[in-house]
């Protein structure tokens, strides 16, 4: 079992937990990510590393609430114990030689470019950042990206909050202005590593993005995570999940998240008449 | 006791093809007493003994089978545990007929005594009625680790418990067993029975430490550093193959590893699972290996109308046990020989829609001794279907090759290894079942286990002696 020992609700159906579990915490590294189980007949949730204190043994993790599995792993509060957790799984993103960066986080994938901006930080890169939400109410962790960035952009779709468009809009814009970037780190929605890295192309810089199809094990044994990259098939869980932008085949990947989309829709009704039968008794 | 000289076996109370082919629940429902006692006096108790020469770990099949007739169910099943720590799981998944059951005299002029059932019956028996616990073995001081909790695993580790170690099991998973668990169907292994297996290890004493990837958690070094004196890794087979034909990307699409995952270890099969999984209506499995014979019977008790085994060979060349081909015929799965894959056909919307197989003819036989599969042109066609699967193998995981310096492996990525007790090129680290040999069987998996816990204690000993004397 391994104890939560913090929970905070974050803005936009997403939170943020600290877990006991020393092995990981010890070994994480920016870009990995962790499998968890809420309870014992739980969906296995794969969730990336957001952060690690490695003295006091714990590894934090954001989700947001997309489904039933995550709706259930939401039920949990602080001094309740997940029944499982394993990791750290996945390759470290590689930052070695990268002098001026462009990071870029959308949603709740601004909680996983934060450890990548932060490690790029203190190894002395340039580190640019840009930051997109739907609206201000979703804004979260601007306070910790200015302490790690030299630049930072935040954008929102309706302009409620910093800047008003798609961060491709502001990345076109650093780049207009004359920023020459080693390369650019986007993790987010499929849509927008997709549009960036089509646009990145267009520029000849190199691109990273961070894959999430759906995982079962997250070991490389049941293969459920496959990605075309290049034209060869490769597993997110031990090849990744970070792949070069320019390669993947981002339409596959889109269409094969939706996989299971009638499914979940009907759990997430059937869990949602649960909770209303629970409110109301 | 008069000797059964019926040319056949008694035969196995099964359920019903139509009514299993609804459920998940166990196909072959075990010997009764009488029926036991009746086969087991069909063995001749051949003194130069053939039937254990084709057992991989050389159980004293007459000394078990003797005991049966005599209605001594304890001793048979101590007689059985003395070399295989899992004989209710042997008796249900050896290929029995291409091992202990090929070289029984019986089998000459009729059928080979039933082997396999009795193995089952005797080990059933004895933990239905829970007789005298083994005694838990005197601590002799040392540490020994064990990653993958499989067959191959929790053999060795049983077998270093019994000889006093202090156990630790690393499994990547959340719940212990290996393919036994998440491969092998409840309807072929109940998953209780796995489980009543490890409960057994662990009043030995071992400790089976879940949710632990060797290679991320932690590394192979690290277990040494922690003062463990030896490692057996049995970690499997690894990642599965595609056939890198178009179209394997498909919505529908799955390998045979993430099938049976989602409906074995992920429960999906049961109503209120929360893992999804595809139900078909036309499901193709790619494959004919037993692999391949559980995802098409999965897919059949999952609902579907039609399901196919697609295979490159005849019928004569499919690799899965008999059995389970019988099993699979009785309920409706039709066999497509001689059949290949040559493109996965997909709709406008991802969604996969057929696959387009050409026929095959058998040529001269190839390296393997069995006639090759050549293509005959033109001969092409298309199979409905709506989920596809591929049941065609699988190649090494690289988690510990890479991060374990000095291990090595062969071409295909196995770990290589020097001697009968699977000793690695690293000091202190032994390796056996399907992590060397590639998809292989549960009794071998099981025998490499003993061996390497075997020649793992002949080390440590050796060691201390050489310390004491030294
Ligand atoms: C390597 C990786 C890292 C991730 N990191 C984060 C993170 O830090 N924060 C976060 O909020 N989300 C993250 N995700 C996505 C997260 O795992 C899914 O949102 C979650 O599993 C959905 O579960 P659900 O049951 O609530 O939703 P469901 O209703 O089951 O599904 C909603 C959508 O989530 C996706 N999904 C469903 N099951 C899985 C699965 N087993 N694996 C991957 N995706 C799935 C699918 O696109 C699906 O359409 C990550 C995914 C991967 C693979
Ligand atoms: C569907 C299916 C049906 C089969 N049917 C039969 C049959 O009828 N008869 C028969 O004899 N054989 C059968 N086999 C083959 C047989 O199951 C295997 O040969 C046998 O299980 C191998 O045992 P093992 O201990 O080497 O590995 P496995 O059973 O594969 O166990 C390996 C364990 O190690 C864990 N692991 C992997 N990597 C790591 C890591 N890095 N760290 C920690 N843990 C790790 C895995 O999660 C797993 O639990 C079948 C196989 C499959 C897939
Ligand atoms: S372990 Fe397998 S091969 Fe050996 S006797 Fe039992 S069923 Fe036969
Ligand atoms: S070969 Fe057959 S008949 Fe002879 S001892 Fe073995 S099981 Fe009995
Ligand atoms: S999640 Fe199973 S192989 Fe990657």
């Amino acid at each position: 079992m391994y104890r939560i020992t913090a929970k905070t609700r974050l803005s936009g159906n997403a939170s943020k937990i600290s877990v006991l579990a020393p092995l990981i915490a010890r070994k994480a590294q920016a870009g990995q990510f962790i499998i968890l189980r809420a309870k014992e007949d739980s969906e296995r949730i794969p969730l990336t590393i957001h952060d690690q204190d490695r003295e006091q043994g714990t590894v934090t993790v954001v989700y947001q609430v997309v489904g039933a599995g995550t709706m259930e792993l939401d039920t949990l509060e602080s001094g309740d114990s997940l029944h499982d957790l394993v990791g750290p799984l996945g390759t470290a993103t590689k930052t070695e030689g990268i002098k001026k960066v462009c990071v870029i986080g959308g949603g709740v994938g601004c909680a996983i470019a934060y450890p990548v901006a932060r490690k790029l930080f203190e190894q002395g890169s340039e580190v640019h950042v840009i930051a997109g939400f739907r609206s201000r109410d979703f804004v979260f962790l601007e306070k910790e990206f200015k302490k790690v960035s030299h630049v930072l952009k935040v954008m929102t779709d309706d302009g409620s909050y910093g800047s008003r468009g798609l961060v491709t809009d502001a990345l076109e814009g650093m780049i207009a202005e004359g920023h020459h970037y080693d390369e650019v780190i986007a993790i987010g929605p499929l849509v927008m590593m997709k549009y960036v890295s089509l646009l990145t192309k267009k520029y000849g810089i190199k691109t990273t993005v961070s894959m999430n199809p759906i995982m079962v094990d997250g070991t490389g044994m049941c293969g459920g995570c496959r990605l075309t990259v290049g034209g060869k098939i490769r597993f997110a869980c031990v090849d990744g999940p970070d792949f070069d932008g320019h390669e993947v085949d981002f339409d596959e990947v889109i269409s094969r998240n939706r996989i299971y989309e009638d499914f979940e829709r009907r759990e997430r009704e059937e869990n949602c008449l649960l909770f209303k039968k629970e409110v109301q008794s | 006791m008069s000797r059964n000289m019926s040319p056949s076996k008694v035969a196995m109370p099964a359920q019903d093809p139509q009514e299993r082919s609804l459920n998940f629940r166990e196909v072959a429902l075990g010997y009764t007493r009488e029926m036991a006692m009746e086969e087991a006096a069909r063995c001749l108790e051949c003194k130069h003994r053939p039937c254990v020469n084709g057992c991989p770990v050389k159980i004293d099949i007459p000394g078990f089978i003797r005991e049966i007739a005599r209605g001594n169910m304890e001793e048979a099943f101590l007689i059985l545990n003395r070399d295989s720590a899992l004989p209710a799981v042997c008796g249900r998944v050896c290929p029995q007929e291409t091992q202990c059951e090929q070289t029984c005299v019986r089998g000459i002029k009729g059928e080979s005594v039933s082997i396999g059932r009795l193995e089952r019956y005797a080990a059933d028996w004895y933990r239905e009625n829970a007789c005298t616990l083994p005694p838990r073995p005197e601590p002799n001081g040392h540490r020994a680790a064990v990653v993958g909790a499989g067959p191959g695993g929790l053999t060795a580790a049983g077998e270093l418990a019994r000889m006093g170690y202090a156990v630790t099991v690393f499994e990547a998973l959340h719940l212990p067993g290996g393919v036994l668990t998440y491969g092998i169907p409840e309807f072929r292994l109940p998953k209780d029975i796995v489980m009543a297996e490890v409960d057994a290890l662990r009043r030995l004493g071992v400790e089976i430490q879940l949710n632990t990837v060797i290679g991320k958690t932690l590394s192979i070094d690290e277990l040494l550093e922690y003062g463990y004196e030896g490692i057996f890794i049995a970690s499997g087979a690894g990642l599965p193959r595609f056939m890198g034909i178009p179209g394997e990307t498909l919505k529908g699409v799955y390998s045979a590893n993430e099938y049976l995952t989602r409906i074995n270890l992920m429960k999906a099969y049961e109503k209120d699972s929360l893992t999804p999984v595809m139900r078909g209506r036309h499901v193709a499995v790619v494959g004919g290996g037993n692999v391949a014979m559980d995802a098409a019977r999965c897919a059949r008790r999952l609902g579907a109308e039609e399901v196919s085994i697609v295979y490159r060979r005849g019928i004569k060349e499919l690799p899965a046990r008999l059995e389970e081909v019988h099993h699979a015929q009785e309920e409706g799965i039709t066999f497509r020989m001689l059949t290949n894959p040559v493109q996965v056909l997909g709709d406008a919307n991802g969604w996969v829609r057929g696959l387009e197989c050409v026929r095959m003819t058998l040529g001269e036989p190839d390296a393997s001794g069995r006639r090759r599969p050549i293509e005959e042109p033109g001969s092409n066609y298309d199979l409905p279907a709506d989920v596809v699967v591929i049941a065609i193998g699988t190649s090494s995981n690289p988690l510990i090759r890479l991060t374990t310096p000095g291990l090595e492996t062969d071409q295909w990525g196995c770990i290589k290894t020097k001697g009968p007790g699977g000793e690695t090129s690293r000091e202190k680290v032994f390796a056996g079942g399907d992590v060397v040999t590639g998809s292989a069987t549960v009794i071998l998996a099981m025998g490499a286990g003993k061996d390497a816990a075997r020649a793992m204690d002949r080390m440590i000993r050796g060691r201390e002696m050489a310390v004491q004397h030294g």
